[in-house]
């Protein structure tokens, strides 16, 4: 009597945690190249940018720009508030939802300009069969004058997103990139290569040949994770350090227990993370071990730079600039006012570092846990006390 | 004849031999097994402190594959438990955060949300005789569904550091040099829980998953001995939930999956699915069994992308060993099973 029943169970199980919310540790950005693989060419094109020099004020980096060739916003003026249909990937992690916020604000101040209208939302909860529905629901019903899509994937959304295109309204892509070459810009901080070389080439300054470090995954096969990857491997090896990795999905439980079986194995000289989130339970690790907390890099997550600046450790925080949520929407306020727009919009991401980080710890003293430090909304309504409060509904 | 069913117990070394013969007894063979092989490749493992360590870390899912036992051996299942983790986990970061008297206040909401829980699945699934794992499926959807509106499914911050230190701290002792609080509620729990077995309650519960309708005819009341399995169920993922907080902190991917992680192991620990046979100590063996194998995985180096593939693979051989060997213990019944009388 049991073996169908359990079958079934199976079958409603798997159906069921597959798409349970939360389920997938959803990544909290990237650049358009897929595939686990190193890029060399999109690596070098990333290693150059981090460095080069942006145009625009560097007060106002979510509007800083590299130069190259520009979309016409000639063809797109409007002459009145225009509504925004906006469909998102998901809000499943902090990054995510601190950019969120940001953008709403955005948009607060630009329909009090008298450039927006109205911000539609669909949020597909990272799963790409949902996006593709959101945007085709837009595409019919959202009476929309342009479109901004932050997809969960870079291929899945390709034909959604090319309806979108054939409307004639302008398509404006950010964080994660798509392969549809129809959009009218793609706004993004330079990417995950450019992360992975900037966290790895701090842990490998601090280490020696033959030295051991921990690289903590939150997951394999998603692009912006593997890029980050990618890069760290590659500059390890040419440093002769040794790497062990473990694939944690970002849950605290599983991280503590790998450093744990680390820290009783052997030396265990940096840790490497491809999350701010999973940096804080690695920190732990080591103090419940007992022992000296050694070079650990992570992101611009309040926790992580607070945990950083209590324990005193040798920290480093690479930075996927969450303030690209706000561009997204100037690049379409841009283009309904009938202004030019970059058509790969590159924007600046600068690590914080040991002397940035009393300032940012200052600036953002009042900010949760969870919240980015580098969310770009210091000039936007609301702010202080709409990042401190943290609503997302 | 008189020997078979004599009230007076048969000699010990007759009663271990014949227990180690049997999946409920072999499990801990196999726990000293993996322990060795576990000390060998980490001789670290030996030094003062280390063991204590390692049994405080598992100590949450020994606990949750304890609860689990409850329902199993009553011939439900629980697939709830992970959810109430993560409820409990999210509960916790988000109402006591950095505010020492939050403490009480939340503590005492989440055994409520626990009871409320475990009634709910244990009402539905024994009174409306809806099946249990579509019952827990649907409050794990339920319990799920309001973590993720309260999170967004993203971190939020960790409880304050007194509230973490039953799952972060210990006791400084002589000979072992440390204990986690944690190793010690786990001894409670497991003391608990033997006990409880032994008592009319564990008996009777047992007996109902064996045969429900005899159990019925000979007064006892099947419905309210499995809602009260549920609820034990649910109370205990709550106790792991708060030794998990403390251990690593707020992520709302904390608890996921302990439920399968926490049926494998029962049925590792010779726990018969549909009810009525296996030991609680021996589930409880077979929770640490997993654990060391997932330790023992990372010691030995097994490269990160092939470790949920060999580790599943293991857990597909233990647990056909488990059911070759009933087979051998209860042919006809195994038979029956089979021919779909059962």
């Amino acid at each position: 009597m049991w073996g169908p029943v359990i079958a079934l169970a199976a079958v409603v199980l798997l159906g069921g945690t597959a798409c349970a919310p939360g389920s997938t540790p959803a990544p909290g950005a990237g650049a358009p190249t897929a595939g686990a693989q190193l890029d060399q060419a999109a690596y070098d094109t990333e290693n150059a940018q981090r460095k080069a020099a942006f145009s625009g004020d560097p007060a106002k980096p979510y509007e800083q720009y590299l130069p190259g060739p520009m979309a016409s916003g000639a063809a797109t003026k409007l002459g009145r508030p225009g509504k925004v249909c906006f469909s998102n990937a998901s809000l499943s992690n902090v990054w995510r939802q601190t950019g969120w916020i940001t953008m709403n604000q955005q948009f607060l101040a630009m329909k009090t300009a008298g450039v927006l209208s109205e911000l539609e939302v669909r949020d597909a909860q990272d799963s790409e069969n949902t996006q593709v529905a959101d945007i085709d629901y837009l595409v019919k019903e959202g009476n929309c004058d342009g479109y901004v899509v932050a997809p969960a994937t870079v291929d899945a959304t390709k034909a959604a997103i090319e309806r979108a295109c054939a409307t004639g309204k302008p398509v404006i892509v950010f964080d994660r990139g798509t392969t549809a070459t129809c959009i009218t810009s793609f706004v993004h901080s330079v990417g995950g290569y450019a992360w992975g070389i900037d966290a790895s080439e701090f842990l490998a300054g601090k280490l020696k040949a033959g030295q051991h470090v921990v690289a903590l995954r939150t997951a394999a096969g998603v692009d912006v994770f593997e890029q980050r990857w990618a890069a760290a491997q590659k500059i390890f090896a040419a440093a002769g350090i040794t790497v062990t990795d473990h694939l944690t999905g970002a849950d605290p439980t599983k991280i503590k227990n790998a450093m744990a079986d680390e820290l009783a194995k052997g030396p265990v000289d940096a840790v490497w993370t491809d999350l701010g989130d999973q940096a804080v339970p690695a920190v732990e690790s080591f103090q419940d071990a007992g022992k000296p907390v050694p070079p650990i890099n992570g992101e611009d997550n309040m926790a992580y730079l607070r945990s950083w600046k209590k324990v005193g450790f040798d920290g480093f925080a690479a930075v996927y600039s969450c303030f690209q949520w706000r561009t997204a929407l100037i690049a379409l306020g841009d283009l309904f006012q009938g202004k030019d727009i970059p058509k790969d919009w590159v924007l600046p991401q600068t690590p914080i570092t040991r002397d940035g980080l009393d300032a940012v710890l200052t600036a953002n003293a009042a900010m949760p846990d969870v919240h980015s430090a580098r969310f770009g909304g210091e000039d936007l309504p609301g702010y202080p006390q709409v990042w401190i409060d943290r609503r997302l509904r | 004849m008189s020997l078979r069913y004599s009230l007076e117990p048969d000699p010990l070394p007759l009663r271990v031999r014949r227990s180690l013969a049997r999946p409920e007894g072999a499990v801990f063979l196999v726990l000293v097994a993996l322990l060795v092989a576990l000390a060998v490749a980490n001789p670290n493992l030996l030094e003062p402190g280390q063991l204590p360590r390692f049994i405080g870390r598992a100590a949450p899912i020994v606990i949750v594959t304890i609860g689990q036992f409850f329902v199993l051996i009553s011939g439900e299942f629980d697939l709830s438990q992970g959810a109430v983790i993560g409820a409990q986990v999210v509960l916790a970061g988000n109402l006591i955060g950095a505010d020492d008297s939050m403490i009480l206040p939340t503590l005492v909401l989440m055994l409520l949300l626990a009871v409320v829980v475990g009634l709910i699945n244990g009402l539905v699934t024994a009174l409306l005789k809806v099946p249990g794992f579509i019952t827990t499926l649907a409050t794990m959807l339920v319990l799920s569904g309001l973590t993720f509106y309260a999170t967004g499914g993203a971190a939020s911050g960790n409880p304050s550091d007194s509230f973490r230190e039953i799952g972060r701290g210990g006791l400084t002792v002589p000979i072992i040099s440390y204990l986690p609080w944690s190793v010690l509620v786990l001894a409670l729990t497991v003391a608990g829980a033997h006990l409880l077995m032994g008592r009319p309650f564990g008996r009777l519960l047992r007996a109902a998953g064996d045969n429900e309708t005899t159990v019925g005819l000979s007064g006892a009341s099947v419905w309210w001995l499995r809602t009260r399995a549920y609820v034990l169920s649910a109370l205990l993922a709550t106790l792991a939930a708060v030794l998990l907080v403390g251990y690593a902190g707020t992520h709302p991917t904390v608890g996921q999956g302990y439920q399968f992680t926490a049926i494998a192991a029962a049925v590792l620990g010779g726990v018969v699915l549909g009810g009525g046979r296996g030991w609680v100590l021996s589930a409880a063996a077979g929770a640490f069994v997993l654990e060391c194998l997932i330790s023992l995985l990372n010691v030995v180096g097994v490269a990160s992308s092939w470790r949920d593939t060999v580790q599943g693979v293991i857990i597909l051989a233990a647990v056909s060993a488990v059911a070759l060997r009933w087979r051998g213990i209860h042919p006809r019944r195994t038979a029956r099973i089979r021919a779909g009388e059962e």
